[in-house]
This record gives structure tokens, C-alpha cells and sequence, in this order.
């Protein structure tokens, strides 16, 4: 008998998702907005299902493996989602559309993330993954009649199925040389057989449909076109939540299935973490567009988080989980703060920022702390996180890695600073009003400001969560 | 008898890749997809080979029954201008040319070189049914999964077909 308790998580996500798309063919249209709040409150629910499973362990139906780590990726999968549902009450009401279905693929999107965050086999490990991106592939050409939003879904649609075909080749090589999907089998297999010529080759292939799922240079191309097309909302959630599902997945199977080969993988993370360190951060800088810039800083997020994985050890896996996490708030603050300023002017441009501290304390406030904690400046979560990163690292002696990272986190000061000094140096236009921000809104703001500096000041709940989650993968 | 299914085995290769580079480089998306068929059908007969006809039967129906032919209705119903030219190369043909010919000639050295050593499971008495204790059994949760998939596709489909007609 399979113990399904363990699935509760997942199954009351399939329900809620599922069950708002029946919902919403039955409400009238002119309570539509009631979807909204289930939607919300629903995903809080699980949230509280899913923290009082934290500590529960097992394997269902012998490759479903349920554990503290991906437990931890799936309260940031609900954190996120919640987030970006609250952002999106004033946005999807204004594109004027389907707002139960928008809800419903949102849930279902966190649901593909959760799968791939739990697999510990790669058929369903694949199937996660091309929930979450197909989700993703119609939200962000959710816009209807924006040119800018179809570009992003055709984009993300065919780019993403080229990687999910060299990540499927390279799963079938990996299969083929082993003989099973079993993530564990897989390791055990290759402990006592040794590396084979197409191992490798599959190790490749899948290690670059990692590397497009969380925008490695030089898999990041379709990125910051998708960012700026996308509705704000949804790329909030795709730039933190689908990138740390990634990172779970990338995580399981590296350090699951082909743990003997790291000496030959860290080589190649190694090489894509300080591309993408340099790159993100250096294009970065000439960008106008808000989502733009998001974007960039978001593939440099990405390259520390890389650091993580190239040190091999449980602080580094640690320090990728703590980090993910409080990216989350960082990325979503910016993106919350970005949503509620097009909600008002119509525009992404940093330009149109100009006084915004004068128009809406609140919403300055948050962009300015969530880029400084994105910048990794010391009061903020962000510091922390990227102190852990850099530490894993130092202690597997990659003393230059770890310089490289600290001096793009500066030139990263700069480019996040030209947003607050607009904001807070620059005059608002002629004529412009206060912004207009909705209560749900405002309280989502003030929570994720709040949790900034506490997880600045007092990160050691969840770091120790975090650490101990990630020894998992060191046990024998 | 060995030798007949390994001579049918490259024939069926030979097909199937010659189809599959028909689809990519015909210039009339039509022909295109009737080669789509070709390809389909070159892969059917592979898995009738792997003793796998319950799959092959599948292939045939859906991919090469359904697909292929939806595939030609979507570029009835869509076409505009020139049918003669409507599968087009891009001006990048020669470097994509030269990186494909090269991450082949890796990919036919690193599967080359390896020994396949991996005896080949006897095939199950009844395909169906191992399909089936498989779907419902091991991989319930990958079929749940597809389920969902494949409901999210058609949601998103139908909403983004039916275009930015307001809501009533």
C-alpha cells in the first residue's frame, strides 16, 4: 500500500487549480474577482498543510521522494505563488480576461514546479518540468492583443521545447547507460560501473536544459525578451519560482544520480556560473526597461547561486535553498513594487521612476530594499544569503571564484542604485498623482519588507531549516 | 533470422531520417507534413521490431492518424501567401549547418565508443497490459501529471485562440 499521505501537498494543489477552473465557469462575471481571493486564501492553506509536513520523509511508489529539501522548495513555490496571486488581483482585472483561468494556470504552474522539486525518478521529473513550462508558455502571452506579450509566449514556446528536447535526449542517454529512471538507481549504477563515453554525453545534455530553465549564460537568450513581455506579475513567478524549481531539480540529479562524476560537472558549472556572473551583471547596466534590468540582475542572480552547486558540499546546497528563498521576497518585492507602478502609469520605463518616492512612499521603499537585498548590502536577507554562497565556495578553496562574485556584486550596487536615484533624487512630472495601490497590495508590500530585514537580522530559523534539508544528499 | 530484423531494423532507420530530413528541408510546409507521416510510420515499424506492437498500433493512430493530419488542417486554415515557399530556411542555415554537423559527429563518437552492454529485457507476454500496470501502477503519478498537462494545454489553447474578445 502506497502511502499517499504524502502527496497531500501536491494532491490539494491539483485540487485547488482544477477546482478554480470549474469555479470559474460557474461564478457570474461580475464576481470574478471573489476567484481571486480563493485562489489566495487556497494557496495559503496549503502553505500551512505543507509547513506542518516539513519534517515528514518517504518514498512513494518508488521513485517519488518526499523530504524535508523538497518540502522547503515547495513552501517557496506557495510563498511565491501567493505573492504573485496578490500582485495580480488590480493586473488581471485589467487585461480584462479569463481571470479564473489566469489563477488556475498559476496554481498548476507551482503544482509542475512541486513535482519537479520532489522527483527522485525522470519520467514524472520530466513531466513536472513540462507542466511548469507549458503553464508558463501560455501565461506569458496571457496579454491578448499585446504584440510585446505573444512574442514572449512564441518565444518562450519554441525555445523552451529545443531544451526540453536536448534535456529529454540527454535523460534517454542517461537511462540508456544505466538501465533505469531511478534518480538513486542511477547513482548507485554509476558508483560501481564508472562513466561511459554517452554518461557524459547525457551529462551534458541535461546539465544545458538546466542551465535554460534558470538562465544560464550562455542559455539565456530568451530571457530578458520574455521578462519584459510577459505580464509583470508572471514574470515575477517565472524569475523566482521556476528558477529554483529548477535548481531543485538540478540539484536532485547532480548530487543524486551522478554524484561520482563531479569532478567532471563542477568544471562545466564552473564555467557557466562566472559567464553568467560577469555577463548579467555587466549588461545589466545600459538597460531602461525596469523588467529588463530585472532580468539581467535575475540571470546574475542565477550565476550565485551556480557558486552553490560548484562547491559541492552541504552548506553549498544550503546556501542555494536559503538563498532561492529569500530571492524569492527580493525578486517578487521588485516586481510587486513594478506592478503597482504600471497598474498607475502605464509604463516599465526607470525613466517614468522619476519621484516616485515623493508619490508613493511604500512602493519606493520596496523597490529600493528589495534591490539592495538583491544587491547583497548588509541589513538585508540578501547579504546573508550571499555570504553562505560565497563561504561554501571559499571553503573548497575557489578563493578567485568568490573575489569575482564580490566584485560583481558591486558593479551590481551601481546599476540598482540609478533605479533608487531616480526614484528618490528625481522630480515627479507635471501634474502626476499619488499611486494608487490596492489594500491586499499594500499588506503583501509591508510583509515582504518585514521579512527582508528579519531574515537579515535573524536568518538562523531558516538557515538551519535550509542546512538541514540539504544533507540529505551527503548521507550514504 | 537475426540478420532479417537487423537489415529491416537500417532499412526503417534509413527511411525515417531520410523522411525526417525531407519535413525540415521541403520548402512547402504541405510536403512537410506528409513526410511528418513517413517519419511516424518509419518509427512505428521500429517498435514493431522492439516486439512493442500495442505502441506501434498507438503511433500510427494518433501520430500518424491524428496529428499529422491536424497538423495539415492548421495550415489549411492558416495559410497566407505563397504554399510554395512556405517552409523557409533562415540566413543563419550555414553556421546552424556547421554546429549541427559537429555536435553530430560528438554525439556518433560518445554513443560510438560506448559499449551498450545492457541486455535487452524479454519482451512482456502482453504489451497492454504491461502498459497498463505500468501507467496505473509505478508511474501513476507521471500519468496524473500528463493528465493535468494535457488540460492546461487545451485551457491554454482555447485562450489564446479565442483571442482578445472581451468577456461579456
Amino acid at each position: 500500500m502506497a502511502n499517499w499521505h504524502l502527496l497531500t501537498v501536491e494532491i490539494l494543489t491539483a485540487a485547488l487549480g482544477l477546482g478554480l477552473l470549474a469555479l470559474g465557469l460557474l461564478v457570474p462575471h461580475s464576481d470574478r474577482r471573489g476567484i481571486a481571493y480563493v485562489a489566495t486564501a487556497g494557496l495559503a492553506g496549503i502553505l500551512a498543510v505543507a509547513i506542518g509536513m516539513r519534517e515528514a520523509s518517504g518514498v512513494v511508489l518508488g521513485g517519488y521522494v518526499i523530504d524535508p529539501f523538497g518540502t522547503y522548495f515547495k513552501i517557496l513555490f506557495l510563498v511565491a505563488a501567493m505573492l504573485t496571486a496578490v500582485c495580480s488581483y488590480d493586473y488581471v482585472e485589467k487585461m480584462g480576461l479569463n481571470q479564473a483561468e489566469y489563477y488556475a494556470l498559476l496554481i498548476l504552474a507551482t503544482l509542475g514546479m512541486m513535482i519537479l522539486a520532489s522527483s527522485g525518478e525522470l519520467v514524472s521529473l520530466y513531466t513536472g518540468l513540462e507542466l511548469m513550462t507549458i503553464t508558463f508558455c501560455i501565461l506569458a502571452a496571457y496579454h491578448l492583443g499585446d504584440a510585446k506579450s505573444a512574442e514572449a509566449g512564441i518565444k518562450y514556446l519554441l525555445l523552451g521545447a529545443m531544451s526540453s528536447a536536448i534535456f529529454l535526449y540527454g535523460l534517454s542517454l542517461v537511462y540508456g547507460s544505466s538501465g533505469t529512471t531511478v534518480i538513486r538507481e542511477i547513482g548507485q549504477q554509476v558508483a560501481t560501473r564508472g562513466a561511459s563515453p554517452a554518461l557524459l554525453l547525457g551529462t551534458i545534455f541535461i546539465l544545458a536544459g538546466f542551465a535554460f530553465k534558470v538562465t544560464a549564460v550562455p542559455f539565456h537568450m530568451w530571457s530578458p525578451d520574455v521578462y519584459e513581455g510577459a505580464p509583470t506579475p508572471v514574470t515575477g513567478f517565472l524569475s523566482v519560482a521556476s528558477k529554483a524549481a529548477a535548481f531543485a531539480a538540478l540539484v536532485r540529479v547532480f548530487f543524486g544520480a551522478l554524484p561520482d562524476l563531479h569532478n567532471f560537472w563542477v568544471q562545466l558549472f564552473i564555467a557557466l556560473a562566472v559567464l553568467t556572473i560577469v555577463l548579467g551583471n555587466l549588461v545589466a547596466i545600459p538597460q531602461t526597461n525596469i523588467k529588463r534590468l530585472l532580468a539581467y540582475s535575475s540571470i546574475a542572480q542565477a550565476g550565485y547561486l551556480l557558486l552553490g552547486i560548484v562547491s559541492f558540499s552541504v552548506l553549498g546546497v544550503g546556501a542555494v535553498a536559503y538563498y532561492a528563498m529569500l530571492y524569492v521576497f527580493g525578486n517578487m518585492g521588485a516586481f510587486m513594487a513594478a506592478t503597482a507602478f504600471y497598474n498607475n502609469d502605464g509604463s516599465d520605463e526607470i525613466k517614468d521612476y522619476a519621484g516616485l518616492a515623493r508619490r508613493s512612499p511604500l512602493v519606493a521603499a520596496l523597490m529600493l530594499f528589495s534591490l539592495l537585498s538583491l544587491a547583497g548590502i548588509p541589513p538585508m536577507a540578501g547579504f546573508v544569503g550571499k555570504f553562505y554562497l560565497f563561504m561554501s565556495i571559499i571553503s573548497r578553496q575557489y578563493i578567485w571564484l568568490a573575489i569575482l562574485g564580490i566584485l560583481m556584486s558591486m558593479v551590481s550596487v551601481y546599476y540598482y542604485l540609478l533605479v533608487a536615484k531616480a526614484m528618490y533624487l528625481g522630480n515627479p512630472p507635471e501634474g502626476s498623482k499619488p499611486l494608487q495601490v490596492a489594500p491586499g497590495l499594500q499588506v503583501a508590500m509591508v510583509v515582504s519588507l518585514l521579512i527582508l530585514f528579519i531574515l537579515g537580522i535573524y536568518p538562523t530559523p531558516l538557515t538551519n531549516y535550509a542546512m538541514n534539508s540539504a544533507v540529505t544528499f551527503f548521507m550514504p | 533470422m537475426l540478420d532479417v530484423s537487423a537489415l529491416l531494423f537500417w532499412l526503417l532507420a534509413a527511411i525515417t531520417i531520410a523522411a525526417a530530413l525531407a519535413v525540415v528541408l521541403l520548402k512547402n510546409i504541405v510536403h512537410s507534413a506528409l513526410y511528418l507521416v513517413l517519419t511516424f510510420a518509419g518509427v512505428a515499424g521500429i517498435y514493431i521490431l522492439l516486439q512493442a506492437e500495442f505502441l506501434a498500433a498507438v503511433q500510427l493512430l494518433i501520430y500518424a492518424g491524428a496529428v499529422a493530419i491536424l497538423i495539415v488542417f492548421a495550415v489549411m486554415l492558416t495559410r497566407r501567401g505563397d504554399i510554395k515557399a512556405s517552409n523557409l530556411y533562415n540566413f543563419n542555415y550555414l553556421a546552424a549547418g556547421v554546429v549541427s554537423l559537429a555536435l553530430l559527429v560528438i554525439i556518433i563518437l560518445g554513443n560510438g565508443r560506448m559499449a551498450w552492454t545492457a541486455a535487452p529485457a524479454p519482451a512482456p507476454a502482453s504489451n497492454v497490459a504491461a502498459i497498463a500496470n505500468a501507467f496505473l501502477g509505478r508511474y501513476a503519478i507521471p500519468f496524473e501529471v500528463a493528465a493535468v498537462l494535457l488540460l492546461v494545454a487545451m485551457v491554454g489553447a482555447i485562450l489564446l485562440a479565442r483571442g482578445g474578445k472581451p468577456e461579456r
